[in-house]
């Protein structure tokens, strides 16, 4: 039968089937980048939580009166170590516990002329910013890939079928508000062209959306 | 929390984009028109008009292609820039690592040019096969956060594929100009004479293609005028949006606002720049102190401009008169 009803009953079944599997691919898409921007992130805090040691034996020898700040960022590593694995809110907690006990470390630094020109610590301390930066970009396009997604199963027509296909929402990997202070530094010593360590940006104040 | 004279990056780059791409179709649009206005007056049919305009077309993007794929070479060798690593230049590799990760792109290659003029400049057709370059004055004289918001200047460039962009517009244009040129060559140059046998047999189309003649060397006076005014407004329109997703990757206008000011005052200058890499850096090297910008024909937007456009992201005011008197004029 060549009835024009059945035609368009077929074409409407067609884009229905071709744009459920195109809404599907991209669905999958975005949250396998969300996975690959976690993996990233979580290179960036092994990088950080291998450098940490180096830095505590550099300048131990020279703050003998300062081991609570020592030991707090040691205790600080541990804690995140062990909180990898639990989930971006958990793990974000433990990472930024892990930052304030070393701004903590740098500001108590600047009191030790010694070691402030060491440039081992120098060095180190550019390591240490470099992957602090490191550390808030992974977790800035991390969030940016989560916004993507959620919009997406947010939006319509992939909200009809998100749901049943079993796209949920992701969290985000959120800064806490201590992380947004700037401690002041002076560097005025240093013949080095660096400057008063960067502060990492901010992640954007975002609220994960209203699951749906 | 946001005043209503801030905007956000975002919408700052929807507008920059949004513009630069109106820019374009006003060019593809005087390109078709003029293509097909001499394609017209010279074989006296419509089939004429979109032969013409394909041929300028094609000849165009042959020219451009070599310049696509030649790729940086050419542009650091000119300039004299020299690769650097982890050993000579550890922070600039750390904050061109930084951003990469913050722009989802691998890491560029870095290059350094040595001269005391802060500058810098990207190059590449795509993120895969990029450079960056700063000069050894700018890793003096900015700090960590500056350079970080001109290095995420120039990493926005490579991640927004201007260079790609910006070469479509040069081909757009190069047509153009190609287009005038020729028909210039051809009508001043007796081509018309032949046309008066030919008109008969189009029965009334004489006096029609008479009026492409016209209206054609008008244009061919014109067009290019106008093909290079766009040119440089788009420029200018992805000048401002790599300031915008500058601060989409680093999240802090500071640093750049800073770094414009301190980079546009600085009164070295720069040895290696000329006219054909001027549009390249980030800020334009060929600028003299103290002469004011001609405006519609400058490859970079007036340095208050873009202070404004950042100081707008963070919330603050525009600059008020007394601080943007040193830098008025520059760009």
């Amino acid at each position: 039968m060549d009835s024009p009803i059945l035609w368009i009953v077929l074409i409407v079944i067609a884009v229905i089937v071709i744009g459920g599997i195109l809404i599907y691919n991209g669905l999958v898409q975005r949250r396998l980048r969300i996975r690959e921007a976690y993996a990233q992130i979580e290179v960036q805090l092994k990088r950080r939580w291998d450098l940490i040691p180096n830095l505590v034996n550099a300048v131990k020898g020279y703050m003998g009166f300062e081991q609570s700040v020592l030991t707090s960022v040691t205790q600080a590593r541990a804690n995140a170590v062990a909180a990898g694995g639990q989930g971006p809110a958990q793990q974000a907690s433990a990472e930024n516990a892990l930052t304030g006990t070393l701004r903590s470390l740098f500001a108590v630094v600047e009191n030790y002329p010694d070691l402030k020109s060491n440039q081992n610590v120098l060095s180190l301390q550019e390591q240490l910013t470099t992957t602090e930066n490191q550390i808030s970009f992974a977790r800035q396009h991390y969030n940016a890939t989560v916004l993507d997604y959620n919009t997406g199963i947010a939006t319509f027509p992939s909200v009809l079928v998100a749901g049943p296909l079993g796209f949920h929402t992701e969290q985000f990997f959120d800064a806490e508000p201590e992380a947004q202070q700037v401690p002041t530094v002076d560097l005025s010593n240093l013949s080095a062209p660096t400057a008063p360590p960067t502060v990492p940006p901010s992640t954007p104040p975002t609220n994960p959306p209203a699951a749906g | 929390m946001q005043g209503q004279a801030t905007q956000n990056f975002y919408q700052q780059e929807s507008a920059n984009r949004r513009q630069s791409i109106l820019l374009v179709v006003l060019l593809t649009a005087v390109l078709a028109t003029f293509g097909f206005v001499i394609g017209y007056a010279l074989s006296g049919s419509w089939q004429g008009g979109i032969v013409a305009l394909v041929i300028a077309i094609l000849i165009s993007m042959l020219l451009s292609s070599l310049s696509y794929f030649s790729g940086d070479s050419l542009v650091l060798s000119v300039s004299h820039a020299h690769e650097v690593n982890s050993t000579n230049a550890p922070q600039l590799l750390n904050v061109v690592q930084e951003l990469s990760i913050a722009a989802n792109i691998p890491m560029p290659r870095v290059y350094v040019i040595d001269d005391p003029a802060p500058n810098a400049f990207a190059t590449g057709r795509d993120p895969k096969h990029a450079s960056i370059c700063v000069t050894s004055g700018l890793l003096q004289k900015m700090d960590r956060e500056e350079l970080q918001g001109v290095i995420g200047h120039e990493m926005s460039h490579v991640r927004n594929l201007d260079t790609r962009f910006l070469l479509l517009v040069a081909t757009l244009v190069g047509s153009i100009a190609l287009l005038a040129d020729f028909f210039l060559r051809f009508t001043l140059w007796g081509g018309m004479a032949g046309r008066r046998g030919r008109d008969s047999n189009n029965g009334g189309g004489g006096a029609l293609v008479l009026i492409m003649v016209v209206v054609g060397l008008i244009l061919a006076i014109v067009a290019p005028i106008i093909g290079a005014l766009v040119q440089m407004a788009v420029s200018r329109q992805r000048e401002y949006l790599a300031d915008a997703s500058s601060v989409e990757l680093t999240r802090n206008p500071y640093g750049l606002e800073r770094a414009l000011a301190n980079i546009a005052s600085d009164r070295e200058p720069l040895a290696v720049a000329n006219r054909a890499t001027q549009h390249l850096y980030i800020v334009n090297p060929l600028k003299k102190f103290g002469s004011k910008s001609a405006g519609l024909m400058e490859t970079h937007p007036p340095i208050v401009d873009r202070i404004n456009r950042l100081r707008a992201l963070s919330g603050e005011g525009p600059l008020d008169a007394q601080s943007s008197a040193p830098l008025a004029g520059l760009d």
